[in-house]
């Protein structure tokens, strides 16, 4: 026999509830989760504590110049720090970085998880992994000894884009140009080179989070893509990466933190010059905050290495604001994602 | 096995065979698909329906260690050709997947026209072509005031529909279902099959289905699936879908379809 169940009766008071763990072993590993994401917090802060207290004096004798300004003298009583050059170097080789990088990493992860055999892309996960574990000391070289001619050689090519004409008509491609007429014969040094060295950095990191993300999607979505009739590139374009780019975002942005950070491989390949060079990729002329700091801070005086802790403060922030912009991007372009 | 298809065969398959790598999972399948029917292919899990289903339209051969053999005809011409395009195929012949899978980063009526956005058509009418497939599809009562909203804002049921609806916006001549209600509730479950009632006048339809009822409630003719132990799946009864339930003649299918095993 079935009941009516009686509803009309009083409800008891609400209890209280445990929200944490019971056992001593949940409660321990409770404790050592929450202390290793605690760590990584307070390691962020303290640095953050530290360069601002080391590079307080710096803002204060150098000002805004400190960022927009182009000198760099460390004698005494004619102190100048400005990083203006390096700042903007750091910025436009990242963007060359990602315009070279992200492209070919892309297509790799395409190519590992869509296309290649079994065989294939295991060996090819596993070349790519190693490139990621690549010691940039050892790019840098590499650069500096075998990319750079092979790329100074494309250099000299591009060049002779810098001004076109065909009868009549005739442009100029000022991005090709030399803002000086320096000797053209030589394109070592330059932003264009340093920028293809980022670029071979950061492919294994996008590649491998974009690889990621492409094997954990639905294959019944491309599926049903291609039952539609779409052809492989449609498919690509108009369903994969769609779905996948707040991931493929995500790759992206932990190659470009690299690519500002990146200090090594760069020192070795660019001709630091205290001069901003705003697009003239192909000149031997460029900057990297943090290649500054490599090459100034062994035998730098007391108020010079306080100015590089500051320009290290700058990137710090620099980066900061490109992770949090992107992460407004992200959820912006996914509406979807909140559902 | 008794021949049913008196009207012209639209679609048939002759003899296709099935191997993934070395393992041989489908012999000589040779079943009609007649216009305007409802076929069901049922069987137990891994009897190797749905990959059945799945040469019907090629996509089969996405699957990099798949091997074929037979012949898949449709309106007499070999689908597996050697001049034939397998895009020229899936155009023809539409499928709908298990899961509800609409493209999550469009709109309804993205949706819709994403077939031909894929295929990279032109010069149709969108907004009549998205009303039409979707009022095909039983949906667009629900969905006509919102129909820029994103897809995946539809309830599971709606989904499939609108899935059904992005098929049927390519004007496909036969229509594929591959266990399309298996992730439904009932009531969802009901309204696909009336769908699938209403599309059947004017195309052919199979689907894959595990369940018995549904089988019985949509289909004209039933083809039942079984692999028996290390030995490659094939039909051991085809025929028309009462006969098939209520007088099989082999006593597998008379045990499977009233669920003794599977």
């Amino acid at each position: 026999m079935s009941d009516i169940q009686d509803v009309t009766a009083e409800v008891p008071a609400r209890r209280q509830l445990r929200t944490k763990p019971f056992s001593l072993a949940d409660r321990l590993f409770y404790g050592i989760t929450k202390s290793a994401s605690s760590i990584s917090v307070i390691l962020v802060v303290a640095i953050l504590l530290f360069l601002l207290s080391q590079s307080f004096s710096t803002f204060q004798t150098q000002g805004f110049d400190f960022i927009t300004g182009s000198q760099w003298n460390n004698a005494k009583g004619h102190e100048v720090f400005q990083i203006g050059p390096m700042l903007w170097g750091s910025v436009l080789i990242s963007i060359l970085g990602i315009i070279g990088g992200v492209p070919m990493a892309i297509a790799a992860a395409y190519f590992i998880e869509f296309m290649a055999p079994k065989s294939v892309a295991k060996v090819a996960t596993v070349l790519v992994d190693l490139l990621a574990a690549m010691p940039s000391i050892v790019i840098g070289l590499w650069g500096l000894y075998v990319l750079t001619p092979v790329v100074a050689h494309w250099g000299s090519l591009l060049y002779g884009l810098h001004h076109v004409g065909i009868g009549p008509v005739s442009f100029d491609i000022p991005l090709f140009a030399m803002s000086d007429g320096s000797d053209p014969s030589t394109f070592g040094g330059s932003p264009f080179i340093a920028g293809w060295i980022v670029a071979v950095m950061i492919v294994p990191i996008i590649t491998s989070v974009t690889r990621e993300i492409f094997s954990q999607m639905d294959r019944d979505l491309i599926n049903s893509a291609l039952a539609l009739g779409g052809s492989r590139s449609s498919v690509f374009m108009r369903v994969i990466l769609p779905t996948a780019s707040g991931g493929v975002t995500g790759g992206v942005l932990l190659g470009l933190g690299r690519a500002l950070g990146e200090t090594v491989a760069i020192f070795y390949v660019l001709n630091l010059v205290s001069d901003i060079n705003w697009f003239n990729i192909l000149q031997s002329k460029g900057g990297s905050v943090a290649s500054l700091v490599l090459q100034k801070f062994g035998e730098g005086t007391p108020n010079e290495i306080k100015a590089l802790m500051a320009a290290g403060l700058v990137l710090f922030v620099l980066t900061l604001l490109v992770n949090w912009l992107a992460a407004v991007i992200v959820n912006r372009a996914q509406p979807w994602r909140k559902l | 096995m008794e021949n049913i298809a008196t009207s012209a065969s639209h679609l048939r398959s002759e003899d296709v065979n099935v191997w993934f790598g070395e393992r041989h999972v489908l012999k000589n399948v040779s079943l009609n698909f007649p216009s305007n029917q409802v076929t069901a292919l049922i069987g137990p899990s891994g009897c190797g329906k749905s990959t059945f289903l799945r040469t019907l339209n090629r996509m089969h051969e996405l699957i990099p260690s798949a091997g074929f053999a037979g012949k898949v005809l449709l309106d007499g011409h070999d689908i597996y050709d050697h001049d034939v395009d397998p895009v020229d195929v899936r155009l023809n012949i539409g499928m709908v997947f298990q899961k509800p899978n609409p493209f999550p980063t469009m709109s309804i009526r993205e949706n819709v026209l994403s077939g031909l956005k894929l295929t990279g058509r032109r010069g149709y009418n969108a907004s009549e072509l998205v009303e039409t497939s979707l009022r095909r599809a039983s949906i667009w009562n629900e969905v006509k005031d919102r129909l820029n909203d994103p897809a995946l804002s539809l309830s599971g049921g709606q989904q499939q529909r609108l899935c059904i609806a992005r098929s049927l916006a390519m004007d496909p001549e036969v229509l594929l279902m591959d266990e399309p209600c298996s992730a439904l509730d009932p009531g969802s479950t009901r309204r696909i099959e009336e769908t699938i009632t209403e599309l059947s006048d004017s195309m052919t339809i199979v689907i894959v289905t595990h369940n018995m009822q549904q089988a019985q409630r949509v289909s004209h003719q039933t083809a039942f699936f079984l692999a028996e132990e290390g030995n490659p799946g094939r039909v051991v009864e085809f025929g028309k879908t009462d006969d098939v339930f209520n007088s099989p003649i082999d006593p597998r299918t008379n045990d499977y379809v009233n669920g003794h095993f599977g």
